[in-house]
Parts: structure tokens; sequence; C-alpha cells
């Protein structure tokens, strides 16, 4: 079952980039699907497209059957709530607690001025330690999200985003700023959490070898366009030096 | 930014071998011409205005003579100018708040990273600019001829010039805020309203939190300043002094309003190193 079709999606931003050429491509349910290639490829502007952070030139975006390039503000928020983003920077609000910051998640759902004064429910609340158990972070539930360490950080945007019991989850480069080993435990919760959940899973990476290890599928983007698609098995040595090959201007 | 920034020292600091780096000497030549008509400008002030300087020197007696009879402060007006002194602050403390509590909402709609639409930003900040530009002293006698003499005129004219500044230092404190961190809370779905009390507040609480006490501070200043045209507090009780000569009551004012002012800093100091901790 098909949860994302992307038709003939165009994004040339103002100053005159064309960051994506007619790109196509479907995610079934339950799929964890990686986008290499080089910075500046596009991998960012194809994640940002399907939660509207970035208004898609042209082209279609069909999310659980319903298009949203055109969604108005209210549908989005609707749309958003089912998409649980990850960044690279964690994007926490640091001067409040690691449970304030999973709580977040639950936005999406309140109405804008129970959200705004930050009147949470109970089960919410239950739902947020219980994400913050599954991150191995209760004891700093308390903390600010700014004093915890980089990958601490980054399970509580996971956290976050879970919170939002999304459908799919859209992973910018979640551990590019991150050391080896706690890259490792990252990517481990982030797949181990969309496996167990049957939450479709996008990231967007850096690393090839770790791309490899987890991804169910993957997508080679080079300048705008998906070069390769297939299984980790399939994407050969030359595959990868041809997406990480810089195509000669003309 | 950071990326374009040692390609930019390059070029002023390595121009190429077979062109001179003509923009700099122009620069030079540019500034040395400014300091040059500003040195004259001054000697043709002073011949201008034809100042009478012997004054200085019979001035100088006179204010000595002056001072003499201030002295020693009275202090048996103490109830009354306590009394005025405590308004002074009132009238900084009511017209501060207003401030603050209308550019917190304005500030919103002000930064370009929040605002609903890039023109309500452009205008806000317009209008914030053109309320700063105008001193508090104009603003007191506006409000003045509006609402009559007393604490109101000088409350609103404070409440305008902390308006105009707030905005803008409001503002930039929002617009600092890490885009990514913006993003992350739409990216969950939450409306306007929650991304910036769950988000924004939070975040800019303790430069909000500061810049309000230094504007405080400055109000004080101002509001003792303001009495002297007629919008109550301490300075009214000053120029009265003044006017009917009772020159000894006058030092005794100036030296609370001193002591006051002295005071709002120090307490503001404090508050704003205990804010940095938090």
């Amino acid at each position: 079952m098909e949860i994302l079709e992307i038709q003939n999606l165009t994004k040339i931003y103002k100053d005159g980039t064309t960051a994506l050429r007619d790109i196509s491509f479907n995610v079934k349910k339950g799929e964890f699907a990686i986008i290499i290639g080089s910075s500046g490829a596009g991998k960012s502007t194809i994640l940002r497209s399907i939660n509207r952070l970035v208004q898609p030139t042209s082209g279609s975006i069909l999310f659980q059957n319903k298009e949203i390039t055109t969604s108005s503000k209210g549908e989005l928020r609707k749309i958003r709530r089912e998409m649980g983003m990850i960044f690279q920077g964690f994007h926490l609000i640091k001067r409040v607690s690691v449970l304030k910051n999973v709580l977040h998640g639950r936005l999406g759902y309140m109405n804008s001025f129970k959200g705004a004064i930050g009147a949470f429910s109970k089960e919410d609340e239950e739902a947020a330690w219980s994400l913050l158990e599954r991150v191995g972070l209760t004891d700093q539930a308390y903390k600010r999200a700014g004093e915890l360490s980089g990958g601490q950080q980054q399970r509580v945007a996971i956290a976050r985003a879970l919170a939002q019991k999304p459908a799919l989850i859209l992973a910018d480069e979640p551990i590019a700023s991150l050391d080896p080993t706690t890259s490792e435990t990252i990517m481990n919760y982030l797949y181990q959490i969309c496996h167990e959940d049957g939450i479709t899973c996008i990231v967007n990476l850096h690393q090839v070898e770790v791309a490899k290890r987890y991804a169910t599928r993957i997508l080679g983007v080079q300048q705008g366009t998906i070069i390769f698609d297939g299984s980790a098995t399939e994407l050969s040595d030359s595959e990868i030096q041809h997406i990480y090959q810089k195509k000669l201007v003309v | 930014m950071k990326e374009n920034m040692p390609i930019n020292n390059n070029i002023i600091t390595s121009p190429s071998k077979t062109e001179p780096p003509r923009k700099k000497t122009k620069r030079d030549r540019f500034l040395t011409g400014i300091l040059i008509f500003g040195g004259l400008f001054f000697i043709f002030s002073l011949i201008q205005l034809n100042l009478d300087y012997s004054r200085l020197i019979s001035g100088t007696s006179k204010l000595f003579s002056f001072v003499g009879h201030m002295m020693p402060p009275d202090f048996s007006t103490w109830e009354k100018v306590i009394g005025a002194g405590l308004e002074s602050l009132q009238i900084a403390i009511v017209g501060t708040s207003i401030g603050v509590v209308l550019a917190l909402f304005l500030s919103f709609l002000a930064a370009e990273n929040l605002s609903p639409h890039r023109t309500i930003s452009w205008m806000i900040k317009g209008i914030a600019a053109f309320v700063r530009a105008i001193p508090a002293l104009i603003w007191v006698l506006i409000f003045i001829v509006a609402v009559g003499m007393g604490p109101f005129p000088g409350i609103l004219a404070l409440a305008f010039n902390s308006l105009g500044m707030l905005v803008k230092v409001f503002a930039q404190s929002i617009e600092e805020i890490d885009d990514g961190v913006l993003e992350a809370m739409r990216s969950t779905g939450a409306s306007w309203m929650q991304v910036i009390f769950q988000g924004v507040i939070p975040t800019v609480l303790t430069a909000y939190m500061s810049w309000s006490i230094f504007r405080l501070e400055i109000d004080f200043r101002y509001a003792t300043i303001l009495g002297m045209v007629g919008a109550g507090g301490i300075g009214w009780e000053l120029t009265s002094a003044m006017r009917m000569y009772r020159l000894e009551e006058a030092s005794f004012i100036i030296l609370v309003i001193f002591l006051m002012v002295f005071t709002v800093e120090v307490t503001g100091n404090q508050l704003k190193k205990m804010i940095q901790r938090i």
C-alpha cells in the first residue's frame, strides 16, 4: 500500500536554483527509505516539500491518497501532525523541560488556545512519559532540553516526533552532527521504533555505509533528480560513485 | 554568511598585482575629507556663534554663590518631596509596563520570521521607528494638551516612548531565534499562537525581562525630568521650588532624585544579573 506518491515534483527557488527536477517516486507503508546524495543534491528539499516547509513549484504529492501541495492552512496542520520530522540540529526549545518538548508533539491535535497555554491532557502526559522511557531519558524529564548532550537531544526530538503518533517520519540528516557511536544509537532507536510501530520513515543521509545497513530501500539523488532507486544490495560501488560524482555543467 | 567571509577577506587583503587597490585609497580620501570638513566647521561655528567668553568668568562666581544659597539642603518638606518621588517611580513603572505589554504583542507581528506578512512587519517597525524618533519630552507636551497636567500625560508619554524602543529590541530577539526551531514547531502541526506561546516566549523570556528592566531605568530618569514640564512627580516639585527661589528645598529635591535614580539603577543591574543566571 502506498503511503506517499510523488509525481513530477519540481522546485525552483526564488534565486533561480533548480533544487528538484521532475522527481517521481512512491513510498510504501512500513518502508525505511534512505535518500543519499552529496550536499546540495536536493535531499532536504524533497523531505521539506513533503511536509510543506518548502512549497513545491509544480508537481503533486499524495499522502495517504490526499493531495497536499494545495491544501489550506487548516488542512496543513492536520497533515503535518501525521508526519514527525527530525532535524540535523535537533531544534528543541532549549529553555523548556525535556518533558514539555516531547509534549509539543501533541500541539497539532489540540485547539489553538489550549495548546498555547500548555494545557496538555493527562493521557498526553502519560504518553510522553512512556515515550521518554522508550528513548531512555526518564531521569532527564525535568531538565532543560538545552542541558542535554547532542545525542540525548536527538532522542528527545525522536520522542517529540513519536508523540505526534505519526504515520510517517521524515529525518533530515539526523546524525550529521553526532559522533559515530552516538550516531549508531540514534539510528538504532529510529529504525527499531519505526519497525515496531509500523511507521514509515524517510531519512536523508550522508553516510553510505550507514544507509546500506538500515535501509529497506535506497534512493540516490544527484542534482535534483533520482538516479538510483533500489535495495542496499543493488547499490554497487560504481553506483555510489555515480551518485556522488558531480555532473559537468554544460 | 560564515562561508562567505574568508572570500571577502581575500579580496580586501590581497588585491591582484596588476590592479592597484583603488577602492581603499578612495575610501581613505573620503574619510580624510570628512575629518577636514568637520574640523573647519568646528572653527567656523566658534567664530560664527560669537560666544562671549568673559561671561564664563563672571558666570562661575555667580554659579558658586547660587550653589551657596542652596546649602544647606532643607529637609523640612521631606514628606511632600518623598511622596512626589514615589509618584515619579509610579509613573515610570506604570508607563513602562504598558509599553512592555503592548510591545510584547506587537513584536510577534513585527519579527520577520514570525509575522503573518512582511508588510505587517514593515508597517509595525516603521510606526515604532517614528514613535521612537520623537523624544519623550515632546510626547509629554502633546499628551498634556490632550489630557491635561498630572501623572497621566507622563504615563502615556513613557508608554509610547518605551513602545518605540521595545518593539525594535523585542523583534530583534525573536529574529535571532534559529529558524529551524520555529520550523520544528510548525512541522508538528502547531498553530501560529502555539508556536509563539510554547516556543518563542520561553526562548526570548529572559531577553525580554532584561530589556524591560533596562527600559524602566531609562523611564525613571525621564519621569523625574518630565515632571518639570507639568507631568507630575518630583520634577514638578523641583521646578516650583526653583521658581520660588526656595533653593535649599531644590537642593534637597536634587539629592532625592540622585539617590532614587542611583537606587533604581543598582537594583536593575542586580535583577539583570539574576535573570542571566536563570
